[in-house]
């Protein structure tokens, strides 16, 4: 909104919410383009749109509008080419018209048609015979051409001018719309060529368009429906490279790295263990994770998450069997900290060659077992000081209503077992067989 | 006696690593890298069992097992894989697997798994065990179909489910009956009956988890061998 004629002639204070205040990305070339608003606009914005552009009241240039359709209806010949032509005002995109512009837009196209046919009869109109089908036609191109013009701000001055471009957009096409353009222009033709004087010879002139348009059809019609086909299956063939590529890309940043520094680092089999597990995993989720489900963590997730965290910070692997799966809330949080916990221990002192982790939850309880094959120790001679089993563990589970129990004997290994009533309201409705009745 | 062994896997690789792995412990007969050339061999070499890929083009372990038990119903199948994918390692199973480990697994691990496969029991690793737990979880029925309305062989008997329950903690058979306090044997019964139940069930989600992925044709129910 910096271009010298807006600036000299300051929006009027009758039109609400006037630009100026919000600069449009219109102005990235300097000068205040030619946008229509719809939303604040009774049709199509055209007339919000220049008086913005000119500084005028938009009654202003809504007076000057309908004065011009005196002159063979010119006014509406010009609005329809507007509407077509001049792309929507990004800010307006997507913006509702204020409600109840419509009724009064049809008020407006009766008023409109109304005068037009006063005038003629009054025999005001000049040139009727041609100016009429011109209008007519205009409005019908301007329905027709409309969805794919009027599309985005940002890229408008792009017009894709083709049918296919129109119709490849299914949610942009107005089927009903794309009819009556059709239709006005078919008439407006008729009657230009009424008008002329060729409307009888038009038979003749249709039959033999018709002939020989059955006879190209019949030569072509072959060639261009292979073309069609073949410019399908290059379009697959690309689709295919694409995502050939994207795996390409994925392998290489991914596996054939990790493969590498392997290689490197081959004389420490505890380094090489942890790199092609860590890569095992990755690849796994990239493999089975569908995009978009990861949106928001849950029990599983984060379990996972801290599996990997452990496997990867003490280089044990941990095999994580999870069944059920749940939203996170804080009580499953900390049941989750409470076995990272669990499973680091079990990493850094058990000595052990793995961890299992089985991890079960439905909607009325949540069981977690932590267990290794490792050295084991007696629980009741831990020193008062080793506060990490206590604290992280068991307070942990007790202070979220949980229960932690650890079975360890010296040569036995040890397995944390870590349960926790969820909601008891919820149970009824859980139909579970009863479990733990060993 | 060892058991009599072929290997079918798509990747020479690794076919040669189960090989040094097994050693001596297992007779490996015979090798196969496709779908077509794992029927030929089993069909020529006649295996006790067979360690199975679940995933090989033109159909996989799923496809092996369906063309193989035309004509060698006695055949054992043991599907080997790093799949994490709970509905491919169902299927196969399903599709008359008796048993799934994971390649991370040990050599004298898979030796014994073999044999027991061999003896027509089931092997479950803990994975497998998780992913029937989840697949016969009560709550996980669906919105149509009440758990009440489950059949016999739908769901699992408390014991069953306990039983899978050490196996997904990492027990193996030995220990769970020692902490269960029953024989080994009753461990193994109870995880052929939940293989039974986990081939011959009608289960909702059983059926769609193949059907979806399509390793499983609708027209062909899936798993009519019992072992």
């Amino acid at each position: 909104m910096a271009s010298a004629d807006t600036s000299a002639a300051p929006s009027p204070a009758g039109q609400p919410g006037s630009p100026g205040a919000p600069a449009p990305a219109g102005g990235a070339s300097g000068q205040a383009r030619l946008r229509r608003y719809p939303d604040r606009g009774l049709l199509g914005g055209v007339g919000a749109g220049l008086a913005v552009h000119l500084g005028l009241d938009v009654r202003v240039v809504r007076f000057a509008m309908a004065s011009l359709l005196v002159a063979g209806g010119l006014g509406a010949v010009i609005y329809a080419l507007a509407w077509a032509l001049i792309p929507v005002a990004p800010e307006s995109e997507g913006a509702k018209r204020p409600s109840g512009a419509w009724r009064e837009a049809v008020l407006m196209v009766l008023v409109v048609a109304g005068t037009l046919f006063g005038l003629r009869r009054a025999g005001l109109l000049i040139g009727d015979s041609f100016v009429l089908p011109l209008v007519l036609g205009t409005c019908g191109l301007a329905l027709f051409w409309r969805p794919t013009v009027t599309r985005s701000g940002p890229s408008a001055g792009r017009l894709s001018l083709s049918p296919r471009a129109l119709l490849r957009r299914p949610g942009q096409v107005d089927l009903p719309r794309l009819v009556l353009g059709v239709l006005l222009v078919a008439f407006a033709s008729a009657s230009l060529l009424h008008a002329l004087g060729v409307l009888g010879n038009l038979g003749k002139a249709l039959g033999a368009v018709a002939i020989v348009a059955t006879m190209l059809g019949l030569l072509f019609g072959p060639w261009f429906a292979r073309l069609a086909r073949s410019l399908a299956s290059e379009r697959a063939a690309r689709i295919r490279e694409q995502e050939r590529a994207e795996v390409a890309a994925h392998l290489h940043d991914s596996v054939l790295q990790t493969l590498a520094l392997i290689q490197r680092r081959a004389g420490d089999p505890r380094e090489v263990a942890g790199l092609a597990r860590r890569q095992e995993r990755e690849l796994r989720r990239w493999l089975f994770e569908r995009p978009g489900a990861d949106a928001t963590e849950s029990f599983k997730t984060m379990l996972e998450r801290a599996v990997a965290e452990v496997e990867e910070l003490h280089g044990v692997p941990v095999e994580a069997v999870i069944v059920g799966d749940a939203p996170l809330d804080a009580r499953l949080e900390a049941l989750a900290q409470a076995a990272r916990e669990a499973m680091t221990n079990a990493a850094k002192f058990a000595g052990a060659e793995r961890v299992d982790l089985y991890a079960e939850v439905d909607s009325a309880r949540a069981e977690l077992f932590v267990r290794d094959r490792g050295v084991g120790f007696d629980p009741d001679a831990v020193p008062p000081d080793r506060r990490g089993v206590r604290d992280s563990i068991v307070r942990r589970m007790e202070r979220h209503g949980g229960h932690a129990t650890v079975r360890s004997e010296p040569g036995q290994g040890t397995e944390v077992e870590l349960t926790l009533e969820r909601s008891r309201g919820e149970r009824a409705l859980v139909a579970m067989s009863p479990v733990g009745s060993s | 006696m060892s058991a009599r062994v072929v290997i079918v896997d798509d990747h020479r690789l690794f076919r040669a690593g189960v090989r040094a792995e097994l050693g001596e412990l297992v007779r490996v007969v015979g090798e196969a890298g496709s779908v077509e050339e794992a029927v030929e061999t089993i069909g020529m070499c006649e295996p006790d069992v067979v360690l199975l890929d679940v995933h090989m083009p033109d159909g996989g372990g799923v496809e092996v097992i369906r063309r193989v038990c035309e004509r060698q119903p006695a055949v054992r199948f043991l599907a080997l894989s790093v799949s994490d994918a709970a509905e491919d390692v169902i299927a196969v199973i399903r599709a008359g697997a008796r048993g799934y480990v994971t390649k991370s697994i040990s050599g004298a691990e898979l030796a014994e798994a073999v044999a027991r496969v061999a003896e027509g029991d089931a092997v479950f690793s803990p994975r497998l065990a998780g992913f029937v737990l989840d697949a016969f979880a009560s709550e996980a029925a669906g919105p149509g179909l009440p758990p009440a309305a489950d059949g016999e062989l739908d769901q699992l008997t408390p014991r069953e489910r306990e039983v899978l329950r050490h196996i997904a903690r990492g027990y193996m058979y030995k220990e769970v009956a020692q902490r269960l306090g029953i024989s080994v044997k009753t461990v193994e019964a109870h995880v052929s009956a939940v293989l039974r139940k986990l081939q011959l069930s009608s289960r909702h989600e059983l059926s769609r988890w193949a059907v979806e992925r399509r390793l499983v044709s609708l027209d062909r129910p899936a798993g009519r061998r019992t072992g």
